[in-house]
Formats: C-alpha cells, sequence, structure tokens
C-alpha cells in the first residue's frame, strides 16, 4: 500500500508535468510564427488540450488499452467511457490507480494531435483542423497504440520479443508527425513561403525568446513523459531516465547548432531549439535502455537530422513553421530504430523488428491521414482563402488580435 | 521656425543626443522606424538565407528656432557620420507656428 502511494504519487506529478507541456508547444509556436495569428494557435492547443482529453476518456483510453479485441492484437473492442469498477480496485496496478491511468495517458493523447497543430500553423481553417484533430485522436492515436501499450501484435512481433518503444517515439512523436506531414501536404505552404520559382523564402517567427520558453518548458516536460513511462516511482530506472533523457536533449541541441553551423554559417537559435526537441524524443523510444554515453550519441545524431530535414521539407515544398516534422517524425524514426544500434536490447533481430513496426505505423498513419483529410476537405475545405491569411487567421477566424493595441508591426 | 527630421542608425542615436546637447538643442521628439534604403542586410533563418532592405533606424524630429538650425544640421551630420552606406538623411521643414501648452506662449519663447 504505502508503495502504492509513492508510485502513484510519482505517476501523478508526471502527469501534470506532461500536461504543462502544453504550455510549451503553444509557446513555441507562437513564437515562431506571426503575430497575426497567435490566438489562432492558442485557440487551436486551447481546443486539443480539452477536447483531447474529453474524447480520450469516452473513447480513445478503452480503444487503446482494450480488454476484448474485435480483431485480435489489431483492432480493440470500443467500450465507452472510464470503468468505475476497475476505478475503485486498488490491486489495478503495483504502479499507480486506474484514474491515473487514465489521466496520464490522456495527457499523451492530446500532444499527438498538437504535433499537427505546430505544422498546420498560419493557413488551415479552424473548423477542419478541429475535425482532422478529433478524428485522429479518436480513431488513428489509439488503434496504434494499443498495437504495442495495449497488448497488440506490435508487443508480440515476432516470437521470444517484441516492437520496443518505450514512452512512445514512434507511438506518439511519429504518429503526430505523420499526420502533420500528410495534412501540410494537401493543405500548402503558407503564402510567401515559396518564391514563384519555388525558392524557399524565410518567414522569421515573432517572438524568439518565447520560443525559447516554450522548448525549455517541454524539457521540463519530458521529466513526466519519459519519467512517468517508467510506470512506476523505481529509484534505478526513474533515475536512469531522466539522464539519459536530460542528456539526448543537451546533445541534440548542441548537434544542431553546430551541424548548422558548419551548414549555414550561422549560429541559428531556432535550429538550437528544435535540436533540444529533437534529442529528446529521439531518446523517448529507449530512455531505459541506454548508457549515457549512448543517449548522448542517439541526441547528437537527433540534431543532425533536425537540419538535414528542415532543408529536405524546404526542398520538397513542404512548409512546416515550427519544424514539427523534422523534430516529432524523423527524430520519431530515428528514436525508434536507435533501440535496436544501442542500449541493452540492440541487434541485428530487434532492428528488423523497429524497422518492421515504424513501417507498419508509418503506413496505417498515413492512409488514415489521407482518408480524415481528404473527406474534411472536401466536407469544409482545408484552407482560409487567401485574403484572410493576408490579414491573419486572428481577424479572419476569431474577430480581434492577441496584442489589443500594442503592435509593432 | 524650422522643423528639423532626421533619419539615423540606433547605434548612433546616443552620439547624436550628446551632440545635440552640446549645442544647446535639449528637447526633441524620436521614434523607430523601419526603412527601404541603399542599404542591405544579410540573414538566416532556419537554413534560409535572404537579403532584405528593411532596415530600423531612428527617427529625430526637432523643432528650433532659425538661429539654431545650422548648428543642429552640423551636430547631427558630424555624430550619426560613419561614412557606410545607411548613415541616414536629414529634411528642414518650415514650421507655421508653435506653442507652450503650460505658459500658453508662441513663438520663439515657446521652444527653449
Amino acid at each position: 500500500m504505502e508503495l502504492l502511494t509513492i508510485n502513484n504519487v510519482w505517476m501523478m506529478i508526471c502527469t501534470a508535468l506532461v500536461f504543462f507541456m502544453h504550455l510549451g508547444f503553444s509557446f513555441l509556436e507562437i513564437g515562431l510564427t506571426r503575430q497575426k495569428n497567435t490566438i489562432n494557435i492558442l485557440f487551436k492547443n486551447f481546443f486539443v488540450i480539452t477536447t483531447g482529453l474529453i474524447v480520450y476518456c469516452l473513447v480513445g483510453f478503452n480503444l487503446m488499452y482494450p480488454s476484448e479485441w474485435i480483431i485480435e492484437g489489431v483492432l480493440g473492442a470500443i467500450v465507452p467511457g472510464l470503468d468505475s469498477v476497475a476505478a475503485t480496485d486498488l490491486s489495478y496496478n503495483e504502479g499507480y490507480t486506474y484514474w491515473t491511468d487514465f489521466l496520464f495517458q490522456g495527457m499523451f493523447a492530446a500532444t499527438a494531435a498538437t504535433i499537427i497543430s505546430g505544422a498546420v500553423a498560419e493557413r488551415i481553417k479552424i473548423n477542419s483542423f478541429i475535425l482532422i484533430a478529433i478524428l485522429y485522436v479518436v480513431i488513428v492515436y489509439p488503434i496504434v497504440g494499443s498495437w504495442q501499450w495495449g497488448g497488440g501484435f506490435f508487443s508480440t512481433f515476432t516470437k521470444g520479443f517484441g516492437f520496443y518503444d518505450f514512452a512512445g517515439s514512434t507511438l506518439v512523436h511519429s504518429v503526430g508527425g505523420w499526420g502533420a506531414l500528410v495534412v501540410i501536404y494537401f493543405l500548402g505552404a503558407r503564402k510567401g513561403k515559396f518564391d514563384s520559382n519555388g525558392k524557399p523564402l524565410a518567414i522569421p517567427g515573432s517572438n524568439l525568446p518565447l520560443s525559447a520558453a516554450g522548448v525549455l518548458i517541454l524539457w521540463l516536460g519530458w521529466f513526466g513523459f519519459n519519467g512517468g513511462s517508467v510506470l512506476s516511482a523505481d529509484p534505478s530506472l526513474t533515475s536512469l531516465t531522466l539522464v539519459t533523457t536530460c542528456l539526448a536533449a543537451a546533445a541534440g541541441g548542441i548537434g544542431a547548432a553546430v551541424f548548422s553551423r558548419i551548414l549555414y554559417k550561422n549560429l541559428d537559435l531556432t535550429m538550437f531549439m528544435n535540436g533540444i526537441l529533437g534529442g529528446l524524443v529521439g531518446i523517448t523510444a529507449g530512455a531505459d535502455q541506454m548508457l549515457p554515453t549512448s543517449a548522448i550519441l542517439i541526441g547528437l545524431i537527433a540534431g543532425v537530422i533536425v537540419v538535414l530535414s528542415v532543408s529536405l521539407l524546404d526542398k520538397c515544398k513542404l512548409d512546416d513553421p515550427v519544424g514539427a516534422i523534422p523534430v516529432h517524425l524523423f527524430c520519431g524514426i530515428w528514436g525508434t530504430l536507435a533501440v535496436g544500434i544501442f542500449g541493452e536490447m540492440a541487434g541485428f533481430d530487434q532492428f528488423m523488428v523497429q524497422l518492421a513496426c515504424v513501417g507498419i505505423a508509418g503506413l496505417f498513419c498515413v492512409v488514415c491521414a489521407t482518408i480524415i483529410t481528404l473527406s474534411v476537405k472536401s466536407i469544409v475545405g482545408l484552407r482560409v482563402d487567401a485574403k484572410e491569411e493576408e490579414e491573419g487567421l486572428d481577424i479572419a477566424e476569431h474577430g480581434t488580435r492577441a496584442y489589443g493595441d500594442f503592435s509593432i508591426n | 521656425m524650422k522643423k528639423i527630421e532626421a533619419i539615423i542608425r540606433k547605434s548612433k542615436f546616443s552620439n547624436v543626443k550628446k551632440a545635440l546637447h552640446n549645442v544647446e538643442v535639449n528637447f526633441f521628439s524620436y521614434w523607430d522606424v523601419t526603412g527601404v534604403g541603399n542599404e542591405k542586410e544579410g540573414h538566416v533563418y532556419r537554413g534560409v538565407t535572404y537579403s532584405t532592405t528593411d532596415i530600423q533606424r531612428r527617427y529625430l524630429s526637432i523643432v528650433v528656432s532659425e538661429p539654431f538650425v545650422e548648428r543642429t544640421v552640423n551636430a547631427i551630420i558630424e555624430s550619426a557620420y560613419s561614412g557606410e552606406v545607411g548613415d541616414g538623411k536629414i529634411f528642414i521643414l518650415p514650421v507655421e507656428e508653435a506653442y507652450r501648452i503650460r505658459t500658453k506662449e508662441s513663438g520663439k519663447t515657446s521652444l527653449n
């Protein structure tokens, strides 16, 4: 009982830290975009955390941790609402109560939709975003999650051992990243992001200090994201996890800063910040498996991946204002594969399982996101019109400005 | 009475302010402006290099009586000079009348 209390308290602290990450996401996104879209961004982020939690309570949680399967290991039975019988049973788990489990997972669920929010900023219709985000959190995120964390076919991929994704490099970050990639493909770039020859132009962020606060808040939140994914307060595992998490974040930032300095002869703060996040996403799949030195290597490589993939997206004429796809998709894939390269579980067979599951999850997300995006496009459209985009979504969609009578531009 | 308007580099502002005090011009207004000029500033943002002719400057507005015009202009020219493209410009405009609100004085006496 005492142990349960200790474990449970730690899990609730972690839940709160993951909740706090939503402020980090908001700050990051506001700072890297223009002033005229600030309310719109806050609105999207508020929407995601509120509605995300509610739909996860009504449908997602049970779909992700099914008590019965409709298709064994692939699709769980939908049992709406939370199970109040299981909830009162304190032997639910030695690590935490049923309620803690729900809330911790609920905070994660909203994260996947927030990743999409950053990539589609400054030009998506708010109604379209709302529909896409709800469908993604209700359907795609819980189903992919159930394959691993709900005991589905990822967890028993081959005889003897299965896929490993400690806190969700693939299940949370890549899932969100794939969704973001598909939506921005259909949505198109912001006006002014590419010139008539397709050459990328810069649309500098309006408030880098705010973004910096966002990044540090996200880093803090990751203490809970990874620390809580131990699913108990186990002293050696939680401590190791926090060490690898922080080292990877540090190395990711340095990797991106140094690499972008070499590539562009410029000390780019936004790359530094994306690199930190890339390192965090990269370590997430194997945070409890790595030695500190492996964590540093994973982070450094994640930092390089961030810089390369930012320019890859530019080359593909895809517009991701905040770098959500480099950070969450590319580093998510890297982190998942890294479990087969570094640490306790490293090995060729494990690497192939990781690769296969990255592929399967990716394919499923792309197909679902395409269906969702095209359906939403045919019903309500995706983009605001050119005039509204020019004027800013704050006025066009929300009828007011974020900073009232304070305006420099 | 004349109004002297000057666009100067922000980095020269404290120099100019000191020079104006030295010629006993102690009252003026200023604000920060963005302008388009001959100077190009190179920027790099997230791997995209670009240059912009939109540059940040400070705009001074000084109303003085006739005897002060020449020394004010000279003070600004001397103190805002760097020799590089983008040092700025000075304009002189006629002012019809000036009032000091507190004392209701008008004309030259309202200025200093």
